[in-house]
């Protein structure tokens, strides 16, 4: 029986949308107020969800504590109350939440392993989110 | 093909625990869901059925007959119950989220006349739910 699972996270980080290839004015037309040369921050709602077998002894797909200890230590710890500017992940990477959302997923890719990693959804704020399944087709 | 999603909430109590593993071992697989006077939650379930528009009644599915539905085989076996010890699909397995999307799914499967489930999703809290697609 294939269930998939889904653990929300919040963390907090500040960013700047600004793109070196572009001119000053471009970068003002292409990002509008999230090009202020100081940054802003948002809120970030973090979505992981994870696939499996549930396992018949334990009725779970994953320990959760492992997902929890991994998305703790590999995203929150690295990303939270952080200006992602400065953060070697985005060296020559622009941070929207459509390039977060795809370095999230790699990161976790990489950490976690007990159960397999479907997608991750990135809510910016309340007004929109992004997902991204690692190229995979995303699920209705 | 257009999917609709019904909502509905139940409370319900329960605790984790698997009669083949030790005391430390509950302990430490089921931290602090392992507490033997159980627990309790606000459930949110959300079922999502798929089919062709009627073209007479521009409806996907009945929603008077799927909320009936929803009550009879789910509402009314879940809300206000131990988990573990009223609800017979708990009697020799573990109330986990994930088995409780399973056995919701089954309880369902087979009930809907015309549009087809598609998704079972259960909330335990707001940030924790389980989809079940009837997938093997």
């Amino acid at each position: 029986m294939k269930v998939y699972l889904t653990r929300r996270y919040l963390f907090s980080a500040s960013h700047r949308l600004h793109c070196d290839g572009l001119s000053e004015p471009e970068n003002q037309a292409t990002y509008g107020k999230c090009n202020n040369p100081h940054g802003h921050g948002h809120n970030y709602a973090l979505e992981v969800t994870v696939s499996g077998q549930v396992d018949p002894e334990t009725g779970m797909i994953c320990n959760l504590s492992d997902l929890d200890g991994s998305v703790q230590r590999e995203v929150l710890e690295r990303f939270d109350h952080e200006n992602l500017n400065c953060r070697s992940e985005f060296d020559g990477l622009v941070p929207t939440t459509e390039n977060l959302s795809e370095v999230i997923f790699n990161i976790l890719k990489q950490s976690f392993t007990a159960a397999h990693l479907e997608k991750v959804r990135l809510e910016e704020t309340m007004m929109n989110s992004f997902e991204y399944a690692g190229g995979a087709e995303l699920r209705v | 093909m257009v999917y609709l999603t019904r909502k509905c909430e139940f409370s319900a109590s329960h605790y984790y625990h698997n009669p083949e593993f030790s005391a430390e071992e509950n302990q430490r697989i089921f931290g602090k869901c392992a507490n033997l006077n159980g627990h309790g939650h606000n459930y949110t379930l959300e079922v999502t059925v798929k089919g062709a528009i009627d073209p007479k009644t521009g409806f996907v599915v009945d929603l008077k007959e799927l909320k009936e539905i929803l009550n009879r085989e789910v509402i009314d076996a879940l809300d206000h119950r131990h988990l573990n010890k009223e609800v017979p699909e708990f009697s020799q397995q573990v109330p986990t989220t994930e088995n409780l999307a399973i056995a919701i799914w089954n309880r369902l499967q087979g009930k809907l006349h015309v549009a087809k489930l598609h998704r079972v999703r259960v909330y335990e809290v707001p940030d924790l739910f389980v989809d079940f697609y009837g997938e093997v």
